[in-house]
């Protein structure tokens, strides 16, 4: 590890902190009604939204309203989104012909499955990608299609981490707020304002924008090249700011047209964490005690950087097999040294393994380099940060309310050590609260943990249709205890709504099309649905006065009990997994034990 | 709950219109004003021809050229199919490939000694990687200079002057773009310019 490299770090990490507070101020003001400075501008367009939909302004919801305005939209625009997609050959802005007859060598089928896959994916804020975008979607289906889901499913995880933490705000109320009103404020004022200067700035470091048909080049030495070109700068921006990660070419954020230079990468970066650091504040607000949202925030750091040393560190270690084959591994002022497999030249290890992290702490999905070739170590933290429900700073609003379920779990197991009726933020935690909290969190490691043993084990008839005949296994890219770690990685990054994968794996087939679509419908609603029914039955309660028996909320005895409930409920449920999949892995390259493929001989 | 569905659909004719239609027509219009060769894929034109892009790498094979990353693009630096080679560092084909790839390195650059650097060996993310560390290239400067009958000091000297530092002074890596370089050796000797 290089100096210069843990001060890139740092710079990110002080971006961070001193966006946090402004954010979380505008937010606060927003989502509370109290105006913004952006109203001049913005309020215009806001109430047109609300005469044209017939939305009321000042009526609120109860929670299970709430909830059914949250699931019915998300229905009406999966459907669009999977009409979209497989209706693209007949639609405009699809210079390629994508989806016609007359489309290019090399392109794509839209099947039923992957169509499907990829709306349920956009729609939960997965942004899974069973697909080659350049060779697979029209510029219209990108920006209509998936990059509106962009918007809209962050937007929504923003709404419900609000409409949490009004839960706690409130005290004997029946309502949670109004969804359509958040998820409108959330678009108009926090996600399009910032897209749109963050795609320009894109824009001025190299990232493409325009409409063009692909280019075809004469290289030096003679060859054919031709060069995907697409509006990609409006969609990268928003990619990143909502958390979302779907690439608009397959190499995503590794790709130069999405992310050309060093300063791009960093702000690609920073775009992840901007919102959900902000919304901590936010919180602290909303509660009224602001150190409550910074002991969330510290709560986030100190897994971000324990994350960041692991990864770092065995990254810039890299294999012990090529350095035996005359590599070089150490960095010097000249070269990158350590892992360079799977990674961009210019932005070397430490922005690789910084962005490998931040888009697994939080359920981003995008990569500035491919996981699949990381060391084993280096790879388990995205997977763990992934399986620990991504929680550290997290999706946009996923994240704070991934955090507050985890609180309210902290108090809890601190109510039992103590006998005491754990409260939190003045609310008593009773056992509904708790029975919702561990509804989630059970379902969310079942679905992981089930369909990644199914997909370890299953095995395919010779006229199967859902997969090629044989085992799962040989839909993998890797033999080993890697291949396991592919498969795992596979469907906790569906379950957790994060989207990156260990991309080897050949997922494009019905049966992972379909089995990930349902892990990633399970890991968004299964969890948004519970802390809904929590929220509401919060925002109910009385408060309680805080007596000297209670647990303070805001210290480091419960920034370092969060972070503990976090790590053990996690390590509880995954180490044995883990423990076969990269751990070994890991001892095994100590070793210079090698893998290929098993080719089992039956079915070809 | 009817109401519900008339409210869905609404908001998502209005919202899609927005952020689908008008906000990249926005952001296309804005970029094509302020960052017009940017916004376009920063090409480069020979002739009145597109010769590439500045961002994205090329396949080179010819001694008199330096060779870029190895890449899993495609059949190699194809631009329209981007991807990395997704071997894990317990794979067999991965480590074959780099011992392959090494003894040929080291086959055609004989005069270079010592660890090769790791950019060299190792495929790049997206397979269409521009760059090469600055040690990459200089590993290569005295095979490209027998390559073009051209004394190895002003190899050397163009590498150095493409060499980028880090950004800022702090962000990324030093890197060189191997398609410029490349074209400053046909600019220095263009009768060596390999056909």
């Amino acid at each position: 590890m290089t100096a210069n490299g843990w001060l890139q770090i740092a710079v990110f990490f002080l971006v961070i902190l001193a966006l946090t507070k402004p954010l979380g101020i505008f937010m606060e003001k927003l989502f509370e009604g109290r105006g913004t400075r952006l109203d001049p501008l913005l309020r215009p367009i806001e109430r047109g939204i609300y005469r044209f939909c017939g939305i009321r302004e000042d009526r609120e919801q109860r929670w299970t309203e709430y909830a059914i305005s949250l699931l019915v939209f998300s229905a009406v625009t999966l459907l669009v989104t999977y009409l979209i997609q497989r209706l693209q050959g007949w639609l405009p802005l699809n210079p390629q012909g994508l989806g016609t007859a007359h489309a290019a060598q090399g392109a794509a089928a839209m099947t039923p499955d992957l169509a499907f896959n990829t709306a349920v994916s956009f729609t939960t804020n997965t942004n899974w990608q069973s697909y080659v975008p350049e060779t697979t979607m029209s510029y219209l289906t990108q920006m209509l299609a998936l990059a509106t889901h962009n918007f809209f499913s962050a937007a929504a995880g923003i709404a419900v981490a609000i409409a949490l933490v009004r839960g706690f705000a409130r005290h004997s109320a029946e309502a949670i707020g109004n969804f359509w009103v958040d998820l409108v404020r959330a678009t108009v004022y926090v996600l399009l304002p910032l897209s749109v200067a963050g795609a320009l700035l894109l824009v001025s470091q190299g990232v493409i924008q325009n409409f063009h048909g692909y280019t075809a080049a004469t290289t030096l030495e003679g060859g054919a090249q031709t060069i995907a070109q697409g509006p990609v700068a409006s969609q990268e921006a928003v990619k990143m700011l909502g958390t979302n990660g779907g690439g608009f070419f397959n190499a995503n954020s590794a790709h130069p047209f999405e992310n050309p230079t060093p300063l791009s990468n960093l702000l690609e970066t920073l775009f992840i964490f901007l919102i959900p650091a902000g919304l901590t504040y936010t919180f602290g607000r909303m509660v009224k005690d602001t150190r409550q949202g910074w002991a969330l925030f510290a709560a986030m750091s100190v897994l971000f950087f324990a994350g960041v040393l692991v990864t770092y560190a065995s990254e810039q270690a890299g294999n012990p097999m090529l350095a035996g084959l005359g590599v070089q591994s150490q960095a010097s002022a000249s070269q990158p040294g350590g892992n360079m497999e799977g990674k961009e030249a210019r932005f070397g290890i430490p922005a690789s393994a910084l962005f490998a992290v931040v888009t697994t702490d939080a359920s981003c999905g995008a990569v500035n380099s491919m996981h699949d070739s990381f060391t084993p170590l280096g790879g388990l933290v995205p997977l763990i940060n992934i399986e620990l429900g991504e929680v550290i700073f997290g999706g946009v609003g996923a994240g704070l309310y991934g955090m507050l379920m985890f609180a309210i779990l902290a108090v809890f197991i601190a109510g039992l050590m103590v006998g005491r009726t754990p409260e939190y933020l003045g609310k008593k935690i009773e056992q509904k609260e708790v029975k919702m909290v561990m509804l989630a969190v059970l379902t969310l490691a079942a679905s992981i943990l089930l369909f990644s043993g199914a997909g370890a084990i299953i095995q395919f008839a010779k006229n199967s249709w859902v997969n090629p005949p044989g085992p799962a296994v040989a839909n993998l890219n890797n033999g080993g205890p890697h291949g396991l770690s592919e498969i795992l990685y596979a469907y906790s990054s569906g379950t957790g709504n994060n989207g990156s994968a260990f991309a080897g794996l050949n997922a494009n087939t019905p049966w992972f099309n379909t089995t990930i679509a349902v892990a990633m419908w399970v890991g968004r609603f299964l969890m948004i649905i519970p802390l809904l029914a929590v929220a509401g039955s919060l925002a109910r309660k009385k408060v309680v006065p805080a007596s000297a028996g209670t647990l303070p909320t805001h210290g480091s005895l419960f920034v370092g009990l969060l972070v503990a409930v976090v790590v053990i409920v996690g390590a509880l449920t995954f180490f044995p997994a883990l423990a076969l999949g990269p751990l070994v892995e890991h001892l095994l390259m100590q070793q210079h034990k090698l893998f290929s493929m098993v080719m089992f001989g039956w079915w070809s | 709950m009817w109401k519900q569905w008339i409210t869905a659909i609404r908001a998502t004719v209005v919202l899609s219109l927005l952020t689908g239609l008008l906000y990249p027509a926005l952001v296309t219009g804005l970029a094509r004003v302020l960052f017009p060769r940017q916004a376009g894929g920063s090409l480069i034109t020979v002739n009145g021809k597109v010769a590439g892009s500045e961002l994205i790498g090329q396949k080179f094979t010819r001694q008199e050229y330096f060779r870029g990353r190895p890449s899993a693009a495609g059949d190699g630096y194809d631009a329209a199919n981007s991807g990395g080679s997704n071997l894990g560092p317990t794979s067999r084909k991965l480590i074959e490939r780099v011992q392959a790839d090494a003894a040929a390195f080291r086959r055609e650059n004989p005069d270079f000694h010592g660890p090769i650097p790791a950019d060299l060996l190792t495929a790049s993310a997206s397979g269409l990687d521009p760059h090469i560390s600055p040690a990459s290239a200089e590993a290569q400067a005295a095979r490209v200079a027998r390559a073009r009958r051209a004394p190895e000091e002003q190899v050397r000297r163009l590498i150095a002057a493409r060499t980028e530092g880090r950004q800022l002074g702090f962000l990324g890596e030093p890197r060189v773009n191997v398609l410029l370089l490349n074209m400053d050796l046909d600019r220095a000797w263009p009768a060596n310019r390999p056909r």
